[in-house]
């Protein structure tokens, strides 16, 4: 008998109520008056005023991020067997992370080059790395690059991406309402909610079967209004693992034309999927070819391991040349009150190495590397599992696609695997894949094996 | 293969008309207005005029009704500058250092930071989203002195941003989001960018009186009286040091009388810092401003960018800073803008936080960067020199030119206004803005006599 799984995938979105109403700020000024002034002339520094004073003293503490905190949690475990599977990042057999060798190798190049310079680079960003870019998505034959009707723009990795196309679209699209994925990343409500969209959401991951619920998502979607943004995970579903196949991105295609949907694509794992640049791109392609408009953003964080050096890109193809002109004209009114340009060093490495065919063949056999790792994380887990005779049906681990997987287990059970083996984990039952190595999956197996057989 | 679609061709006919200067936001720009397809169709040699039908609206691009936006009158300075084929043609529009060769200057303490990060072997990891450790406690103490009181009470609370633009925003976020309402001062003139800042963010602004066209130099009487008679808890913009665009800068005594006014109404003040160090050669006397308000007891938000002072234009490594009273709503203050970044770009870049960690962290690059800095600051000293003197040995007028040496860092009012500033690029080839800014950055001591015949013949002899 399966134990119940009951999956919490409730996403927060801003409180308002957190937000000070103005008459606190009136009444502290208010107070204000009432307190002794500084001396004018004091140059030396009184010992602080009251802590009534500050005219920050209405802001409450946020709340810490939850990701952030299995991170923390995981820090503070003086166990030597604990393992941190909540990190998003990829890590190496030996839990170690990992700069590719492709990447210091530019960088060494970077530094030779005397011609070089740190000059502002254009509001869009660097010239060769959007076109790149543009070509790595779509493909180097792609019709709407040779008609020139993509439009590219550097951002700050897929975030930044995200949130210059939310502002944009808020800006100037005549439907202002998103609708995500149940679930989705954390960061897309906040993202999408503070560019000024109002965010719903459609039907994707069942429970049930620990897969795509491929009905209500077309039921869902079905229902939306005429014109409504869709955000679509274009491979590697974040944070259930759980994509839709070929002949399912072909029905949702359909629906979604012949709705005038728009879709917005977030392409976070490129190649880092399934080791492959091609397949990974394949549904963003699927759409590109039909000739409709969409909007991808593009992340090198976790394909080029340039986390830290957030480089990503924001593609809008559209109808016509002209069109894509006015488009892009206009997002650098989104850009330059935001950060007046983006960085460059992290897009400069990545140019070199789509620019490079040697540089390039050697990333995509590094990318491969990783993508075979965590596929065989997979598979050591599920085959773990099923050597213990762990309860359940378990195939779900290796169909699973990416660096997460959704494993199914509930709140209890995950909090009982912390407590018990020191496994970190979100509390959603999210694992990620990355963070395994074949040393610490039978540790994994054995939690998991006692986690469902000692706690329902 | 790409379907056939009809497309039907509609565009807004105007242009984004100006902001008011008090607007919120910016004006949606949503409906079509009819107007001629202006491109060539590649799918199809059928074109629709009139009404967009339901059934065609299908295949219509969502986007045709955005219009172009306005060119940027900085960017097109450069543009021009580029494709003007004349020797002596001067580019006095950019906002960037230049060597006396007017190359562009990668300072030796950047290149030795990098070469350190290489062999050190750095991993790419994300950094918190507040930023890098090591930064914040350099970019903090730097601003504020390493002993400065706030500091050892834990009561700033300092976040990594994209530049000085990228935490301006963050500080107008903040503003938005927990002063709803308030209104933000800004000189005038200001940095362009300001605005947007404000405007993108929703936060209403105004402004204040600075700069006197009559004397070229500070109205300080206006500025007073408009910020006393801003609303009370009214945020203030000011420039630490270096005002840009015009160079002027209050004096000492005018820096203790502004503070007078804003504690006496209960105003913020929001320090936009781009230049310390750079300004006058000294990281000290260019912080001094921000340091006097923070002695008081004020309570600051402060912008901070490397962009000039290390030359990190591109890398966008900067910090927002706000001092507060007390180290609790500090860590809340701190709180709230990592929830701000969060959902805008996730975290910041790393690499430019290291360069920048390294060298204000290592007392060798420190002292080696200061000289740099220095070194620039000086040239920029002595093109302003050079130029004074270039001019009034030839202009016979005896009209005033001293404002060129009293003015301050990279950026120079002339005085010229929009006539004038273009007799400056159609007849001498020289690239300003139209407010009469010139950049000493891009001007070498070789060219001063140039640029001096330049603006005599044009304060003179175009009105």
């Amino acid at each position: 008998m399966r134990p119940p799984v009951i999956l919490k995938t409730t996403t927060s979105l801003l409180d308002s109520s957190s937000s000070s109403p103005p008459c606190d700020r009136r009444l502290n000024t208010l107070a204000r008056h009432f307190l002794p002034q500084m001396a004018s002339h004091d140059s030396i520094s009184a010992s602080p005023t009251s802590a009534s004073d500050s005219v920050f003293n209405h802001l409450v503490r946020a709340p810490e991020d939850p990701i952030l905190g299995v991170t923390v949690a995981y820090n503070k475990d003086p166990s030597p067997v604990k393992l941190n599977l909540g990190v998003g990042a990829y890590r190496t057999e030996e839990g170690k992370p990992l700069v590719l060798n492709v990447v210091r190798r530019v960088e060494q190049q970077l530094i030779n080059d005397v011609s070089r310079n740190k000059e502002y680079i254009p509001i869009v960003g660097l010239a060769d790395f959007n076109k790149l870019s543009a070509k790595l998505i779509f493909g180097a034959d792609s019709p709407a690059i040779q008609d020139n009707r993509v439009t590219t723009v550097q951002c700050l990795s897929g975030t930044g991406s995200l949130r210059v196309g939310g502002e944009f679209l808020a800006k100037h699209y005549h439907q202002r309402t998103i609708y995500l994925p149940t679930p989705t990343w954390g960061n897309h409500p906040k993202v999408f909610n503070l560019a000024g969209l109002s965010v719903k959401t459609y039907r994707y991951y069942a429970p049930a079967t620990r897969g795509l619920d491929f009905q209500g998502l077309l039921e869902d979607l079905g229902s939306a209004p005429s014109g409504s943004i869709v955000l679509l995970h274009a491979c590697a579903h974040n944070p259930t693992g759980v994509d839709p196949t070929l002949e399912q991105w072909e029905q949702i295609r359909q629906l979604i034309r012949s709705k005038a949907l728009l879709p917005f694509f977030d392409s976070a794992y490129q190649g880092f999927a399934s080791g492959s640049l091609d397949a990974d791109a394949q549904p963003v392609r699927l759409f590109v070819a039909d000739g409709g408009e969409l909007l991808v953003a593009q992340s090198y964080a976790k394909n080029l391991g340039l986390y830290g050096e957030r480089v990503g890109a924001l593609s809008i193809v559209c109808k016509s040349a002209d069109v894509a002109s006015r488009v892009e004209s206009q997002l650098k009114l989104v850009i330059r009150p935001m950060y007046s340009s983006p960085p460059i060093h992290g897009a400069s490495i990545v140019a070199a190495i789509l620019k490079d065919r040697n540089l390039f063949n050697d990333w995509t056999i590094e990318l491969k590397a990783m993508a075979d790792r965590i596929i065989s994380m997979r598979q050591e887990l599920f085959d773990a599992l099923c050597s213990r005779g762990t309860p359940g049906d378990w195939s779900h681990i290796i169909k699973q696609i990416g660096m997460f997987t959704f494993t199914g287990l509930n709140a209890e059970q995950v909090s009982f695997m912390t407590k018990e083996f020191h496994i970190y984990m979100t509390s959603d039952g999210r694992i990620s894949m990355a963070g395994l190595s074949s040393k610490t999956v039978p540790l994994l197996a054995d939690a998991i094996h006692a986690a469902v057989t000692r706690v329902v | 293969m790409a379907s056939s679609v009809l497309s039907a061709a509609s565009h807004s006919v105007s242009p984004s008309c100006s902001l008011s200067t008090t607007h919120k936001g910016k004006p949606m720009i949503r409906d079509n207005t009819l107007g001629f397809h202006r491109g060539p169709n590649s799918f199809s040699s059928s074109r629709s005029r009139g009404r967009i039908s339901m059934a065609v609206a299908v295949n219509v691009s969502r986007f045709e009704g955005i219009p172009m936006a306005p060119p940027d009158p900085i960017l097109g300075v450069s543009e021009a500058f580029k494709v003007d084929n004349s020797d002596v043609k001067l580019n006095l529009g950019v906002g960037a250092y230049r060597t006396e060769e007017l190359q562009p200057y990668v300072l030796n303490v950047v290149k030795k930071a990098e070469n350190l990060m290489l062999e050190r072997g750095d991993n790419k990891e994300y950094l918190p989203i507040e930023g890098s450790a090591a930064f914040n406690k350099a970019t903090a103490e730097l601003l504020l002195g390493a002993d400065n009181p706030a500091i050892k009470q834990q009561r700033v609370a300092t976040v990594q941003g994209l530049s000085g633009t990228g935490s301006l925003r963050l500080g107008a976020a903040l503003i938005e989001r927990y002063f709803p309402g308030a209104k933000v001062l800004i000189s005038a003139p200001t940095w362009g960018n300001h605005k947007n800042i404000f405007n993108d963010a929703s936060v209403p602004w105004s402004e204040y009186r600075y700069y006197d066209p009559k004397t070229v130099g500070l109205d300080f009487e206006g500025m007073i009286e408009d910020i006393k008679s801003a609303p009370e808890g009214s945020f203030i913009l000011l420039h630490g040091c270096a005002h840009n665009p015009t160079g002027i800068d209050p004096t000492p005594e005018q820096w203790e009388k502004i503070a007078d006014v804003i504690q006496e109404k209960n105003h913020i003040p929001f320090f936009d810092v781009a230049y310390q160090g750079f300004a006058s050669g000294s990281l000290d006397e260019d912080a001094a401003s921000v340091r006097l308000f923070v002695a008081r007891g004020m309570e600051v938000l402060v912008a901070q960018s490397y962009s000039k002072n290390l030359g990190l234009y591109a890398e966008r490594i900067g910090a927002i800073n706000v001092v507060s009273s007390s180290p609790e709503s500090a860590a809340r203050v701190k709180s709230q803008l990592k929830r701000i970044a969060r959902p805008m770009y996730s975290n910041p870049p790393v690499h430019g936080a290291r360069i920048v960690a390294d060298v204000v962290g290592n007392p060798v690059l420190f002292n080696e960067w200061k000289a740099e800095m220095e070194m620039m600051a000086g040239r920029i000293k002595n093109v302003r020199q050079q130029l004074y003197d270039s001019i009034t040995s030839k202009d016979k007028s005896g009209k005033d030119w001293s404002f060129i040496l009293k003015q301050i860092g990279m950026f120079s009012f002339t005085g010229l206004n929009t006539n004038q500033s273009d007799n400056m690029t159609n007849k001498w080839h020289v690239y300003m803005t139209k407010d009469g800014r010139i950049s000493l950055a891009g001007l070498s001591l070789a060219k001063c006599e140039y640029l001096a015949d330049a603006i005599i013949d044009s304060y003179h002899n175009v009105s």
